[in-house]
């Protein structure tokens, strides 16, 4: 290698060049701090934001109630929409005629109606049918049940919430499983595997790296749509927040307050979702360095297989 | 029908039977005909252009493929079916993986499962398959792993080996189930080429210990030194099969004769 002086050695130098100039990146990032400051100023010196108001309400009990209301009706709705839209792609995807039809019947029915019907619908079943038994049809009845005893007001909401997901995660859990090559299928059959644990084992691990993201939008999404809720009162976070503007008549604080919430729980969810990526991305570039280190710490360790 | 080449036929069932196998995709007749046996022991290559229905025959054998004429059997046992009287039944699926358990495959894209590790591809199908406890899998997959020379690459992801490697490690995976049979579809195909040797030694290694192999390959030097049958295909018939030595040195029809010389 020859250096600027002449002189001759078996160091590689660096090339010293002057990077490319991106005067417009600047000219933006004033433009938008200026903006930034226009918008912050307005936020203090308007009074009618009503700060006051806000972080009266912010920390309050009530609010934490309908918050952890919230978060615990998108768990459980999210738990039997995963589920069941599992059990359904599954379903959707089988060689039996018949259990093909009554998924794509069901993705049908609940994708088509309005989510918001469906919620109405579960609670307001016990005026359709006040009593619901189990028995031979037309026959003796064993079980009997009164269905507003059966189905409070927040399973009507879990379930209306969850049913309709299913249809959706279905969808989602389907491209996953097609995302997966044919070779890892026929793989799995010649080594003497049934469809149930070549799709537990090999499929399904595999679809969850195409699956994780979209439900990462499904579990936010979820969450705001909880806020539906308010038509059949029940008192998660924004019917909360509504009811107490309805007395008081501050609605703009109040919805800043269900609006930094809502913000806080999505980006934890955020977070939870990044990991998980990272967790179903085993074995594809990217997440190898992280494992070949880890191998090499513990080799032979039960886990790492 | 093919013997093998010491003319000792007494081994009794031929672990691979086909008689008058016909196979079609729609109008495409992709086999249409086929007749050969392959005794316990013995390694048959298969040969032939491509689109010859090599391939098809090979996923026959473990029902991947449906036959629809003729008579297919593994070591006595009809393929996909069971006969009663003179009528033919298919069987369930849970009677397909059953016997697809004693029938080992590799294939030309190797396969592997990318999200378990050279030792969880191998041990998977003996623990949710055969339902051995994980510690007699994973001494069964070590000793394998060290059988095609990769002990030290057992926890390493298929991504992070070379194309040889997981094609051993594929070889092993198959190997774990105990297979009477083992089917290679072009194993060697998708490899490069200073690769072909170490999972073509591997295969040596296998039949010098007395495996049934049915390899479709366009490696004649393997065919050569291995095979006891070599059988060459075009338009899904067997056109020629015997000793490997005899069909490449003096090939009977033309068709093998334009097919060799374009390979050698």
């Amino acid at each position: 290698m020859t250096t600027t002086d002449g002189s001759v050695t078996d160091r590689v130098v660096p090339i010293k060049a002057i990077p490319v100039r991106h005067p417009g990146r600047w000219v933006a990032v004033v433009i938008l701090l200026l903006l930034a400051a226009m918008a912050a100023h307005s936020l203090i010196t308007n009074p009618k934001w009503l700060w006051g108001t806000f972080s009266q309400y912010l920390f309050t009990d009530v609010v934490f109630q309908g918050l952890i209301k919230t978060v615990w009706i998108t768990a459980a709705a999210m738990a039997i929409g995963i589920a069941l839209g599992i059990v359904l792609a599954v379903m959707r995807m089988s060689p039996n005629p018949v259990v093909k039809t009554v998924a794509w019947l069901y993705i049908w029915f609940f994708r088509g109606t309005p989510v918001l019907v469906q919620v109405v619908f579960w609670a307001y079943l016990g005026q359709l049918y006040r009593y619901l038994s189990l028995g031979i049809p037309f026959g003796p009845e064993f079980i009997f049940f009164r269905v507003n005893d059966l189905i409070p007001v927040i399973m009507a909401a879990v379930l209306g919430l969850g049913l309709n997901e299913a249809a959706y995660m279905a969808e989602i859990v389907r491209s996953g499983i097609l995302s997966v090559g044919k070779g890892q299928t026929e793989a799995a059959e010649a080594l003497g595997m049934r469809r149930i644990t070549l799709m537990r084992r090999i499929v399904l691990p595999q679809a969850m790296r195409i699956i994780v993201p979209p439900t990462g939008n499904e579990v936010i999404s979820m969450l705001k749509t909880t806020s539906i809720l308010v038509v059949i009162a029940v008192t998660e976070l924004f019917t909360t927040v509504q009811n107490i503007y309805n007395d008081n008549f501050e609605q703009i604080p109040l919805l800043m307050v269900a609006s930094v919430w809502y913000l806080v729980v999505t980006t934890i969810l955020s977070v939870g979702q990044f990991y998980l990526e990272r967790h179903f991305g085993r074995g594809v570039s990217g997440t190898q360095r992280i494992r070949r280190k880890l191998q090499m710490e513990v080799p032979h360790r039960d886990g790492a297989i | 029908m093919t013997g093998p080449s010491d003319g000792t036929f007494g081994a009794g069932v031929p672990m691979v039977l086909a008689e008058d196998v016909h196979k079609s995709f729609g109008h495409l007749e992709v086999l249409d005909g086929i007749d050969m046996a392959v005794l316990p022991g013995q390694v048959a290559v298969l040969l032939g252009p491509s689109g010859s229905g090599k391939t098809t025959f090979l996923r026959c054998i473990n029902h991947l493929e449906k036959i629809s004429g003729g008579r297919l059997s593994v070591d006595g046992v009809l393929v996909g079916y069971r006969q009663h009287g003179d009528k033919l039944y298919e069987l369930r699926d849970r009677e397909v993986a059953e016997r697809r358990r004693e029938i080992g495959m590799v294939f030309q894209s190797f396969n592997l499962f990318p999200h378990m590790t050279a030792l969880g591809n191998i041990m998977e199908a003996q623990v949710q398959v055969l339902r051995r406890s994980r510690g007699a899998s994973r001494e069964k997959a070590m000793a394998l792993l060290e059988r095609v020379g990769l002990a030290d690459r057992a926890t390493y992801y298929p991504s992070q080996l070379s194309g040889g490697q997981q094609q051993r490690v594929a070889i092993a995976r198959a190997l774990a189930m105990d297979p009477k049979l083992m089917l290679f579809d072009e194993p060697t195909s998708a490899l490069d080429p200073e690769m072909v040797g170490e999972v073509l030694d591997v295969m040596r290694d296998l039949a010098t210990a007395g495996m049934t192999m049915l390899v479709v390959t366009h490696e004649i030097g393997f065919a050569r030194e291995v095979a006891d049958t070599l059988v060459f295909m075009d338009g899904g018939q067997v056109v020629e099969s015997g000793n490997p030595r005899d069909v490449i040195a003096h090939p009977q029809h033309r068709r093998t004769k334009d097919f060799l010389s374009k390979v050698l």
